[in-house]
């Protein structure tokens, strides 16, 4: 560059005392459009990768009746790919998730870390005590964890009290899908945006009408 | 380093040639007049195993690409018909499966034997950290190798293994959706996963070239870690190294065949053989056998931020060796403390992959643990202070001195002078 610039120099106008030549102008103003050009091209390559349009597409609101589901029993329906649980809790699993012993063993049980839009932010963590509607991908590593609902002496592991345990790397959750201590899952479960359409029915996909513009892709992880 | 004859091109096609391209003069003298050091055991030949195997990698996966399909509703399937309907579709499909095996194995005595005679300090750093490049490369081409029959385990490793990437404070999830391009593995993974399976192996065999051109500048280090000083320490490459390496690539040839054609399903899971459903988690998930060291590690951690790092500066921490070892002896031979630290940490090494293969209940949990310390103890502990405290033993003068003062007279060219 030195080069080419002072060979340039004795062509043209004196230069040399330190001031930038109209060709180091031309150099900069090269290679910033350049330098931008390829940040640009880089946009497509890159983003091509995410959903495209038809997996967005897809990933609609998903309707299902609850008033089938027996009571202890869950059904998994599937929303943006994804395994949605719901759960028709029983008296029985309602008080064990109100347990003290229960609490004390959850990393968050207050449901503080924001894996829930607003109207699950309680101690059911869902609209209606009995029905719990869960994202079932554990927040460790993504697999699905096992629907163990009964306490249970030896299964899933010692002294279960019921809930859901995932096989991968062993984290555990309460029947609200709220995250156990020392385990390597670091989040509760997310809750999916849903609304009941009438008693029977929930909208997975949408929220409920007094808080429309709550984003799924608020929750702190997946 | 001077090789031992120059080439001299005979006839006039390769005189002609020489002058517009000198291709047999670089061959000539990087393969055949190239001195290596005399006194080269065979750990020194898994180098030239590890290009064959890349060889055998990319000729069978051209092959079987011919009969793959990657979509999701015929993957396994155009796999299952390699086996069955494809003329000698099974046989290509258990090199191509087995030989990812025995190229970690390759790989990782060939990590070994540079730990093991420091072949990694000054002057060989850049060769070094090609080589853990060449690593890394090799992990994620296997990894996306694995995903691409579609079983459950295909599927299940690729959900938690791209999940790695969720642990990452705020960039985390969005990055993971990239990775898939959707909201979960899918068939848009699949067919990136193809495509760069394809693409990868070709990139390694360019920074294969990198490494070989790094180690033909520095030259190899040999048992004893003294350089060569004169032409009485090396012999020419061909035939020395040529027929050393070619008849231990028969050996290791014999126990590969011995896997394809005896037990090539026993180093995969057979529920590998039953076709993804993303709706079941099978019951025990386990990567592949050369991974299972850095998933105990993973594991090992109950803080899955913390265990993905650790993952990761597990294998980064490698490249940084040439400056954790602050010793400037290079064989282990001539360092007694190093010699057991360092056999513990292949120990280590090892257990951490069998407790990587179990169910992380209890004591095995325990266990991971410490091994996992231990791992990162040697690495930054033990040998930044070794290299300080230790007292080494006296090194020969010379390469040709060790080789004759240790056995027999190793031939009438090699007077005994030190030099
Ligand atoms: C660095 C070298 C390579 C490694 C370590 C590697 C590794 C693997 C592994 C572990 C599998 C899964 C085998 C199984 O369980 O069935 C696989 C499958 C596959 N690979 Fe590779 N591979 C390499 C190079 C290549 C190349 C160069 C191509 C194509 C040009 C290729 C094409 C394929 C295809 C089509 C499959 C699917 C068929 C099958 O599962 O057998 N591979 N690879
Ligand atoms: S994926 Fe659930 S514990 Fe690791």
């Amino acid at each position: 560059m030195t080069d080419i610039t002072s060979t340039s120099a004795k062509g043209g106008p004196a230069s040399g005392h330190g001031e930038g030549t109209r060709r180091d102008f031309l150099y900069i103003a090269t290679a910033m459009v350049g330098a931008v050009g390829a940040a640009a091209t880089l946009v497509p390559l890159v983003d091509q990768m995410n959903p495209d349009a038809s997996t967005l597409a897809a990933g609609g609101p998903v309707d299902l009746d609850v008033s089938k589901i027996e009571e202890g029993g869950q059904v998994v329906v599937r929303w943006r790919q994804r395994p949605i649980f719901v759960f028709h809790r029983s008296k029985k699993t309602l008080d064990t998730m109100q347990s003290s012993q229960m609490i004390s063993l959850l990393s968050d049980p207050n449901s503080e870390v924001v894996q829930q839009p607003p109207y699950a932010t309680n101690w059911h963590r869902s609209i209606k005590p009995e029905y719990g509607v869960l994202v079932g991908i554990c927040t460790h590593l993504g697999c699905i964890p096992l629907f163990y609902p009964d306490a249970s002496a030896t299964t899933p592991v010692s002294n279960w009290l019921g809930g859901y345990f995932c096989p991968c790397h062993g984290s555990k959750y309460d029947p609200a899908g709220r995250v156990y201590s020392g385990v390597p899952a670091p989040y509760n479960l997310p809750v999916p945006p849903y609304r009941f359409v009438n008693d029977t029915t929930i909208r997975i996909g949408e929220n409920p009408a007094d808080s429309p513009a709550w984003d799924f892709s608020a929750i702190r992880q997946l | 380093m001077s090789g031992y004859s120059t080439y001299k091109p005979q006839s006039p096609f390769m005189q002609w040639l020489e002058r517009r391209l000198p291709i047999a003069s670089l061959i000539h003298s990087s393969f055949i007049a190239y001195p290596t050091p005399r006194n080269l055991n065979y750990w020194w030949t898994f180098g030239g195993i590890l290009t064959f195997m890349l060889g055998v990698q990319i000729v069978t996966g051209v092959v079987l690409a011919m009969h793959y399909t990657p979509q999701v509703d015929f993957a396994f399937d155009s796999v299952e018909s390699i086996m069955r309907d494809v003329n000698y579709g099974w046989l290509l499909r258990y090199i191509h499966a087995n030989g990812a095996s025995f190229f970690f194995l390759a790989v990782y005595i060939h990590i070994a034997r540079g730990m093991y005679y420091g072949s990694y300090k000054e002057p060989r750093e850049v060769l070094w950290i090609l080589g853990v490049i060449l690593y890394l490369l090799m992990v994620v081409t296997g990894f996306m190798g694995y995903v691409l029959p579609w079983g459950q385990m295909s599927f299940w490793a690729a959900t938690v293994i791209t999940n790695l990437f969720s642990a990452l404070p705020g960039i985390g999830d969005p990055i993971v959706t990239w990775l898939w391009g959707g909201y979960a593995v899918g068939n848009p993974t699949l067919n990136r996963f193809y495509s760069l399976h394809y693409l990868l192996p070709f990139i390694i065999a360019g920074v294969v070239v990198l490494h070989i051109w790094a180690l033909h500048v520095v030259g190899q280090n040999n048992p004893t870690g003294v350089e060569p000083k004169t032409e009485k320490d090396t012999v020419a490459f061909t035939p020395y190294a040529t027929v050393k390496d070619a008849f231990f690539i028969g050996l290791f040839c014999i126990l590969f065949a011995y896997f394809i054609f005896y037990i090539p399903n026993y180093l995969q899971h057979s529920d590998n053989y039953i076709p993804a459903n993303p709706g079941q988690t099978p019951t025990h998930i386990v990567p592949e056998w050369y991974y299972l060291p850095f998933y105990a590690i993973l594991r090992a951690i109950p803080n899955k931020l913390a265990g993905v790092i650790a993952l990761g500066l597990a294998i980064i921490s490698l490249a940084f060796l040439p400056w954790l070892d602050t010793s400037r002896v290079r064989s282990a031979n001539y360092r007694p403390a190093y010699r057991v630290f360092l056999l513990v940490f292949f120990a280590a090494v090892i257990g951490l992959g069998y407790l990587g293969s179990q169910e992380p209940t209890g004591g095995y949990v325990i266990a991971a643990r410490i091994l996992t310390l231990y791992y990162f103890g040697f690495l930054y502990v033990i040998l930044p202070l070794l290299g300080l405290f230790e007292t080494t033993k006296p090194l020969p003068n010379s390469i040709s001195e060790s080789v004759l003062r240790e056995g027999s007279p190793a031939g009438a060219s090699a007077p005994a002078s030190g030099a």
